[in-house]
């Protein structure tokens, strides 16, 4: 696969990016960390039992489904849709809780927390926390506990504690400082799995590598069903692991466009959004340097999006690179055009998008119509939109 | 020489500790801030730590963020904190002064223009929590180059090399946090520190401050016994938490508060 790219350097550098911002008590679980992952990457039996996994309890491989009617109706581009929302758990999420809890156990640990948004990542970590017997404890912002309240019952079904995170904007920047706080009092039994590719070293690495399972399936099915490579990538970037999963094994395929799509919220022109690469500035926060929505002294500032999952104000320490070097395009999707997004697809083929996800659909609608009907896009289904359910039901005034 | 090394060589000399409390710039507002300096030096403080405000303090437990989240509500900044600071020198030329806070405040000043706004402030130290040595290089020569001196953090699990490392690069003292935890958490254990402390002491030669845990004059007593100084701040901090609508009342709570720790701590 990737030859030529080679990031990130040894000490977790993506150029500027990356990097490891981290108060002293956390430099050493790192570095247990880094060196485990470093280890079991390598080490045949971890893969075996990670693909056993993937294959038999994800679900893997999941499909990539050629979206013929919506592909019509817009007249471009060929529309192919990575299925992600098949997966056990309702997104690309598991892949990554799957291989770092493999990790965990390995490692000796017995507790697990993470921190989750729209509680997917919440979700899967309970899951594989109910599966391997760990202790579980979830951080997530008391406003994302209120709108996505299905999600919190299945991850206490699953025996996770949820806590809800009433600091800051209480929204998934608060979670992820939460759960850094607990990792550094629990740093002798606790591993922290992070959701996406942000983080401190090696946490936007790991998580890439555990993600981009999804795009080599999707490259070599891609092949399969065309008989050649797509020429354009789209997926939407909160954190951005769904869409670094996807285009990883692309990069050195010059060819092939990436676009990320950011969260817009009400407008970039408002101020109301989530897009840090499309309107922010680097700077540092949760352990790497990347591009992060930040006022001119440095303070973090209040995001938005109608998507939880997006609702971050730093993004990933790889995209920021991926942007600056020009490989990737990103791009940015208002609430409204995200719902249009939802609606189309669930209308068109019968498969209900998650919000975020909804992102990547919108921007298709938007993209496809500008390319010829012989291109191919693949479009990253990242989740799916159950967990939305309430959301639509009371935009649309109906109680449920 | 600079002024921490200053202090903590004439307080070697005389026998004594240094006691360094620690308050978030323009919590409960901007006008308290330089006052309540100037009455914690009164009261016996050596140095004084001065928090700058970050949306996002991750090494912080509760009762620092909730200061954060105050002195925030009334527009603090770096650059506000900076402005204290020069207040605070215009009256008092020879307390050491440390600012305390997270790296992105500084990344959006810049290494430079941060080091020369310090240098102006005539600010001794800089302690950046999730500002580790091995990012740090570029900020610490930028400082150094003005003689402001880059405090580190040691923690229960730093290992002997890394000890050595922060001896080397860092200067003024160093900032040993006591237990595995946040700012506020729990109760130290003196078996443990005393241990760490031998291990420090034989890798760096820098004066070592103990925080994190600090909660009374008897808990400072006890941490003076052990390190060089001894840094207290969500102990007093939550005096001002405890009395919203009187100030006053909050800062005569944290002079007693220092006084007793001197006390106890010169005894």
């Amino acid at each position: 696969m990737t030859n030529k790219y080679n990031m990130p350097d040894a000490r977790g550098h993506f150029g500027p990016y990356g990097g490891t911002f981290v108060a002293e008590t956390l430099i050493r679980p790192i570095q247990e960390l880094n060196e485990a992952y470093h280890r079991y990457l390598q080490d045949s039996d971890f893969l075996a039992e990670l693909d056993a996994d993937l294959q038999h309890y994800v679900g893997r491989p999941s499909p990539l489904y050629y979206a013929e009617r919506w592909s019509r109706e817009l007249g471009g581009a060929q529309i192919y849709l990575k299925r992600e929302d098949l997966n056990h758990t309702g997104s690309h999420k598991i892949n990554n809780t799957v291989g770092q809890a493999l990790l965990a156990k390995r490692m000796g640990k017995t507790r697990i927390i993470a921190e989750t948004g729209a509680g997917q990542h919440g979700v899967a970590t309970a899951t594989v926390a109910a599966r391997l017997g760990l202790e579980c404890v979830v951080y997530m912002g008391a406003v994302d506990v209120a709108r996505q309240s299905l999600n919190v019952y299945r991850m206490k079904l699953l025996g996770a504690k949820v806590v809800a995170v009433e600091s800051g904007s209480k929204t998934l920047k608060d979670a992820l400082n939460e759960a850094l706080r607990d990792w550094v009092t629990n740093v002798d039994n606790t591993f922290y799995i992070i959701g996406t590719v942000a983080g401190p070293h090696p946490y936007p690495a790991m998580v890439r590598d555990f993600q981009a399972i999804l795009g080599r399936e999707a490259k070599q099915q891609c092949q399969e069903m065309t008989g050649r490579l797509p020429d354009a990538l789209v997926a939407c970037v909160g954190g951005g692991s769904n869409a670094i999963g996807l285009f990883y094994p692309f990069i050195d395929d010059e060819s092939v466009k990436m676009y990320g799509v950011e969260a817009a919220g009400d407008g970039i022109e408002t101020g109301r959004h989530s897009a840090p690469l499309s309107a922010g500035r680097p700077g540092v926060l949760h352990g790497n340097r990347t591009y992060l929505m930040a006022d001119d002294d440095g303070e973090i500032i209040e995001t938005h999006s109608i998507s939880a999952g997006l609702d971050y104000p730093g993004v990933g320490p790889e995209h920021s690179w991926l942007k600056d070097t020009g490989r990737a395009n990103y791009v940015a999707i208002t609430d409204d055009e995200a719902l249009e997004g939802f609606y189309a697809l669930t209308r068109m083929e019968g498969i209900i998008p998650a919000l975020e996800s909804s992102h990547a659909m919108a921007y298709t609608m938007k993209l496809a119509p500008t390319m010829n009907k012989d291109q191919i896009i693949i479009v990253n289904l990242s989740g799916r939109g159950d967990k939305d359910m309430q959301t639509m039901a009371k935009r649309e005034g109906i109680l449920l | 020489m600079s002024r921490l090394a200053a202090k903590f060589e004439e307080l070697s000399q005389n026998g004594r500790k240094a006691l360094i409390p620690f308050i978030t710039a323009g919590d409960p507002n901007p006008a308290f801030t330089v006052p309540m300096m100037h009455a914690m030096v009164k009261a016996g403080a050596d140095v004084i730590e001065l928090g700058v405000p970050f949306s996002d303090p991750m090494a912080d437990g509760p009762v620092i963020q909730r200061a954060s989240e105050r002195a925030l509500a009334h527009k603090m900044s770096l650059r506000r904190t900076l402005e204290i600071a020069m207040e605070f020198r215009r009256t008092d030329t020879k307390t050491p002064l440390v600012l305390m806070g997270y790296l992105n405040p500084i990344e959006a000043m810049g290494y430079e223009g941060f080091a020369n706004a310090a240098q102006r402030a005539d600010v001794d130290g800089v302690l950046t929590v999730d500002l580790p040595p091995e990012e740090g290089e570029a900020c610490a020569a930028e400082l150094k180059a003005r003689d402001i001196d880059t405090i580190f953090l040691l923690a229960p699990n730093s290992s002997a090399e890394r000890i050595k490392k922060m001896g080397e690069i860092g200067s003024g003292y160093l900032y040993y946090v006591s237990l595995k935890g946040v700012t506020g958490a729990g109760h130290l254990n003196t078996a443990d520190v005393e241990q760490k402390l031998k291990e420090i002491r034989a890798n760096a030669s820098l004066p070592v401050g103990i925080g994190f845990g600090v909660k009374d004059a008897e808990t400072a007593r006890t941490v003076a016994g052990i390190g060089d100084g001894v840094v207290v701040g969500s102990a007093l901090i939550s005096h001002i938490e405890a009395n919203p609508d009187d100030p006053e009342r909050a800062k005569s709570a944290i002079i007693a508060m220092l006084s007793a720790m001197r006390q106890a701590m010169d005894n």
